[in-house]
Parts: C-alpha cells; structure tokens; sequence
C-alpha cells in the first residue's frame, strides 16, 4: 500500500478472515457487533420494503460498510456535527438514531427523523448530532468544514465530520473543503468511504489511482487508510484523528477501504448495470462480511456463540418488524407542512 | 450649537452595519475573498479586521463553494456568518451551496434546522469590465423558494438591511450594487428590522405613472422622477427591496390608482424580474384599470460588453426610464 495504491486492501480476495479484536473490551465489541448487525438488518429490510413498493422514493443501501460508521462514532459525541450524503442510514444509527425514526422517513411519515420532509436521501437528526445528509455529491463536505470552523470559533472542542464516498472526491467541493478547513486549522474530520463505485463506474474507469488520500497528502492533512471491513481498525484509526482535531491541531482524513452489496441504489445488486462489478467480485466482497469476520473473531475468543448470536438476531428482528409496523401506521405530514419550513418563520404577506 | 451629523454614504452604511453586526453579536463573523485588503469592495469594509480580528474576519482561498458551503455549516452550528463576494459573477460556483443547501435545508428537514447564513454579492459594471465582472443575477435568486433576497437602493437600506438579513435566521442574498456606492444620507440610529415584515417601499407619491426599481434601478427610478416632475408628469417611485419572498402589494395599489406601469431592472430581460412583477400586479390589477399596456426597461439580452461605446448602448439611464415613462402617457 502507498499514496498511490491501496495494494491488497482494493483486493476482495484476500482480507477475509478473523479481524484482530486484541486487547478490545469484550462489552464494546458485543455493542458494536449489535449496532452492526441492526444496521445490516434495516437495510436488508429497507430493500425488501423497496422491493415490494412499499417505499417509494429511492434509498441507497449500506449493507456490506456497517464498520465504518460504526467504527467512527465510537469517538463522536452529540455536540460534534455530522453531515452524510445519499447513504447515510448507517451514519445516523451508529450515532443512535431511531429504527423508527429512519424507517418513517423513508415512507414520508409526519414521525420521521426529518418530519416527512426528506425521505432516505435527507436525513436530520440534530439531538444526535446528525446535521443532515444530502444526496448532491459532496454537497455538504463544505458544511462540516463550516461546523468546524464553527466549534473554534467557540472555543468548544467539538468536530465537524463529513462522510463521502469515493465518487465524491471527483467534486472541486471536496478539494475546496481540504484546503480551507487545513488553512482555517478548522477540527474536521473527513471520512471517506471507498467502496470503489460511484453510481454503476469503478474507479478505475474515473481516477488513475484507487487511494483518495492522496488528496489528504496534497493538501498536508495526515490521512489513515484502513481496511473498512474490520471494525476496530476502523476505530482506531477515527480516534486517533478525532483526538488530534480536538486537541487543535486541524482536521484529518478517515479513507475506509469497503464495499457495497447491493447496487447504487435500491434493492438490486446490479451486475448488470455496473460496469466491472461480476459476481464473483461481489461474491469475494461478501466474503470480505465486516459482521461475519467480527462474529468469527469473537467466538475464536470465547466472546460470541452461535446461541448468542441467534438471540441477538431475534431480538433486532423483532425491533425492526415493530419499528416498521409503528411507521407503517404513522400519519402522513399535513398539507400545510408543504410551506410551514420553506422559511424559518412563514413570510408575512401584506 | 447642534451636534454635527454624521454624512454616510452608501458604501459606508454597509460599513456601519458590519460594525454593528460584529460589535453586538459574538455569533457573527465575516468571510470571504480580500477581506484583509477590501479594495475591491470600495469603502464598505474597511479594517474591519484591525478592529473585530482576524480571526472573526477572514480573508479565504479562492474556493468561493467552499467558502460558501462553510458559511452554512457554521450557520447550522448556531453561527450568524456573513459571506462575502466581491462579483456576484464570482460565486456561480457557489450555487450548489446556496440553491440546493440554503435554500433547502429548513423545507427538507421539516423545519428543524435554519441555515442562517446572509450572503453578500456585490453588483459591479462598467469601466469595460465586460461579460464576466457585471452580471446582475438576483432573479435567479429571487426565483428559488426558500431564499430570502434583497436588494438596498437606499443608504439606510443599506445598512438597515444587512443588519435585517444577518438577524433573520434565514439565508439570505444580500445583493448591492457599485454604482450606488457614491449615494448620501444621514443615517438615524440603528433600528433592528424584522426582515420577514420587509417589502416594498414607496419613495415618492404620484399619481400619473408608477415607476419601480430594485437596487441601482430604483436610483434611475428616483432621478427618472426628477425629471418628470419637471414636465409636470407625476410619477410614483416604489423600491422592492425584497425581491424573495416578493410581496407585489405596495406596487399593486399604486398601478390601480396610476393605471400605468414602467418596470425598471439591471437585469437582462427575458425572464428577468421585471417580467415577474409585471405578472404578479397583471394578475391582481382589474382590465379596466389599466389605462395602457405595461411596459419594462431592462438589460438588452446581451452579454455585458467592454468597448465604452458598446456599454453606452447597454445600459440603460434615467432619460430611458422618462422616455419609457412618457411614451405612456397622452400628450
């Protein structure tokens, strides 16, 4: 691996046994285990939903790249700023949003996280310190650069993080929001998730190098390239950078090396749409299960059985079936939610 | 002996605001290209840094999206910023910021979020600037829900308004103009405006013609009157101020007394807000009374050129306005 290459990592042959969970505390491990397998769950369940049209908007699936948010919130708190973009489900239940709350507002209930008003693609969930995701690629890299500069000018130690994808860094936003936050020494933290796709075309066929921290490097802001699919490399790594932009010293750059199961968007995998997507390269990414290689892990370690892991199972099905049937019964938002929040305060008409 | 006033002018009423703005409030801070060396901003922002610090007024890279899109980030985290573009013409990279994240936070997030973030885009032309230092672009603005847009014609407005705008809690387009810089005034102590109840003004009462302009048009407007009077035509000046959300009202009730209407914008013309406030008050004033067609003095549909001879043609001045004005009205 170099600035130029992510080596083996951009392999999905090889990486798929046992992570290294060394020296991890067996109660956080389970917690993040059980925060993985929830959002694996939803999503498998959001794809079902879709799949049966129940949902009618559009939603981009996570499953497959559960460790990176989870890996990452395990060192941001509620007054730190988070901004996501049109995959961002994972980012707001690893940061502990509702089941409820996600599900309503991809159905267009008034019960939803963004009241109805966003769908899967916009995503609010402030009290959590989700500052909203968008589905304009890179569209709010630039916020989080402004929420830091925000906690500084405050004098807080808060972080303002972005989460984007691979295909986003193909933005001049993304460029832009490097170079002003490492000038503003502004604590951001920017995470990318590398999955090697934007829409149907990989990376190959956009960029001459697969490592997008090499824009990190150009704009002198110290980068960690980790495998996206182990969870506590993950970890490690977020606290690492999280710790030096609290402590003042500028932001950093998160690339988590993944890989997503189903297609762009929506329920299918899309073979057929992607362009260098087989299924034996989805197959060998599968085999690369960011949960699965956490499970076997921890049952090496005696901290996880299979008895274990049915009960755990059980118990998350159940709260998605119940928090999707709540939803499912919500109210619609009224008709004159259409232009309540177009402004802050209704205009006054004379 | 009376105190002596103290004399603003345009520009230095936008100072004052800034000065207040940052005096009053901890939450506001200032960012944007040439802050540390305002030239390109006339006398409107100077040393604004030696007073209120660097660190709350920042001079940026040239990143005008990402400037931008930062100002709504730290707007979002309770922030009152004001980002500043020296050329509206500058910051089109800065529509994504403005149109799709602005301007829809609130809506898309049920309310529960305001980006309150007040944006400075500053009108500049002439001089053989040409095509790309002179643009006059509020009606796209004006034409996106969820933007609040103003334009000062006045020096009071000028300051005023700013100060309006950045307490809000909305995003707003503040958009003024280089060529009203030179304009002067005595200013009365500050008065903090509640935006939302802003709209449209009458400057001056008349009854033969209603003349309506919004920033440097409401000044061709107002020397238009002038000239008028002069001629013994009376002639109604109403400055819109805010363009977005637009209340026609004002406008409406002066062309019902008047029955004629001239439209004055430093915009081109097709699609241009003049055509808008033509619409709003055709669809609220009755056939019968108007007493002739409206009619618009606008920007040819042409780039801005640089030649001084080609920008003699251009432009449009007050004896356009009169002509246009006069052409209404039987003799």
């Amino acid at each position: 691996m170099s600035w130029r290459d992510l080596g083996d990592l951009a392999d999905p042959s090889k990486h798929h046994g046992p992570i290294n969970i060394d020296g991890e505390d067996p109660a956080l491990l389970a917690e993040r285990l059980r925060m993985m397998i929830l959002i694996r769950m939803a999503e498998q369940h959001l794809a079902k939903m879709r799949e049966a049209k129940l949902i009618g908007g559009p939603v981009h699936l996570g499953a497959g790249q559960e460790a990176v948010a989870v890996g990452v919130s395990e060192s941001l708190r509620a007054t730190d700023m988070v901004f996501g973009a049109h995959r961002s489900h994972s980012h707001c239940l690893a940061l502990g949003s509702s089941l409820h709350g996600l599900f309503a507002e991809t159905l267009g209930k008034a019960t939803g996280m963004s009241l109805g008003m966003g769908g899967s693609m916009h995503l609010w969930d402030g009290p959590r310190g989700f500052y909203g995701s968008v589905p304009i690629m890179a569209g709010t890299v630039p916020l989080a650069v402004g929420a830091g500069l925000a906690a500084k000018l405050k004098g807080t130690d808060d972080l303002g993080v972005a989460y984007f994808g691979d295909g986003a860094v193909e933005e001049g936003a993304v460029h832009e929001s490097l170079n002003l936050a490492r000038m503003l020494k502004a604590p951001v933290l920017f995470v990318v998730e590398n999955n090697f796709f934007a829409s149907h075309m990989e990376i190959g066929l956009r960029q001459p190098l697969n490592a997008t921290s090499r824009f990190a490097a150009a704009h002198d802001i110290p980068s960690e390239v980790v495998d996206g699919n182990d969870v506590v490399a993950v970890q490690k790594a977020a606290a690492r950078l999280v710790a030096r932009a609290r402590r003042g010293e500028g932001p950093g750059y998160l690339e988590a090396v993944t890989f997503r199961w189903y297609g762009h968007v929506d329920f299918r995998e899309d073979i057929d749409v992607g362009v260098n997507r087989s299924v034996e390269h989805l197959a060998n990414w599968r085999a690369r299960d960011p949960v699965a290689r956490l499970v076997t892990a921890m049952e090496t370690a005696g901290l996880w059985s299979p008895a274990k892991h049915a009960e755990c199972t059980a118990e998350i099905a159940t709260a998605v079936t119940a928090a999707w049937d709540q939803a499912m019964g919500d109210p619609w938002p009224h008709a004159d939610t259409l232009f309540d929040a177009v402004y802050g305060r209704k205009a006054v008409r004379s | 002996m009376t105190a002596a006033k103290t004399r603003y002018n345009y520009g230095t009423a936008i100072l004052s605001a800034f000065e207040y703005l940052l005096g009053t409030y901890p939450e506001v801070f200032v960012m944007g290209q040439g802050l540390w060396s305002p030239w390109y901003v006339g006398n409107s922002m100077t040393a604004l840094d030696q007073k209120f610090g660097k660190e709350r007024v920042i001079d940026t890279p040239v990143s005008e999206l990402g400037v931008t899109g930062a100002g709504i980030g730290a707007a979002l985290a309770g922030m009152k910023p004001i980002i500043v573009h020296p050329r509206i013409d500058f910051m089109l990279y800065a529509m994504d910021a403005v149109v799709n994240q602005a301007a829809k936070w609130s809506h898309m997030f049920g309310g529960q979020a305001h980006p309150g973030v007040t944006v400075r885009a500053i009108i500049n032309r002439g001089g053989e600037q040409g095509a790309q230092h002179s643009q006059a672009l509020h009606a796209w603005f004006a034409h996106v829900p969820g933007l609040r847009v103003v334009m000062p014609a006045t020096v009071s407005d000028a300051r005023d308004l700013l100060i309006a705008a950045v307490l809000c809690g909305d995003p707003v387009m503040y958009i003024d103009d280089r060529w009203l810089y030179e304009l002067e005034d005595d200013l009365p102590p500050v008065v903090e405006l509640d935006l939302a109840t802003q709209g449209p003004r009458c400057l001056h009462p008349g009854s033969d013609v209603t003349i309506v302009g919004a920033g440097y048009s409401t000044l061709l407007a107002i020397n238009a009157w002038q000239s008028l009077a002069e001629q013994r035509v009376s002639a109604e000046v109403i400055d819109i101020r805010v363009l977005n959300p637009f209340t026609p009202d004002v406008i409406v009730q002066s062309v019902q007394k008047t029955g004629r209407l001239v439209v004055v914008d430093s915009g081109t013309r097709n699609a241009g807000f003049a055509a808008e406030v033509i619409a709003s008050v055709a669809e609220r004033v009755a056939l019968s009374a108007w007493r002739t067609p409206p009619v618009r003095v606008t920007l040819p549909d042409s780039p801005a050129p640089t030649s001084r001879v080609l920008e003699q043609i251009y432009y449009p001045s007050a004896d356009d306005v009169v002509r246009a004005s006069l052409a209404l009205i039987p003799r």
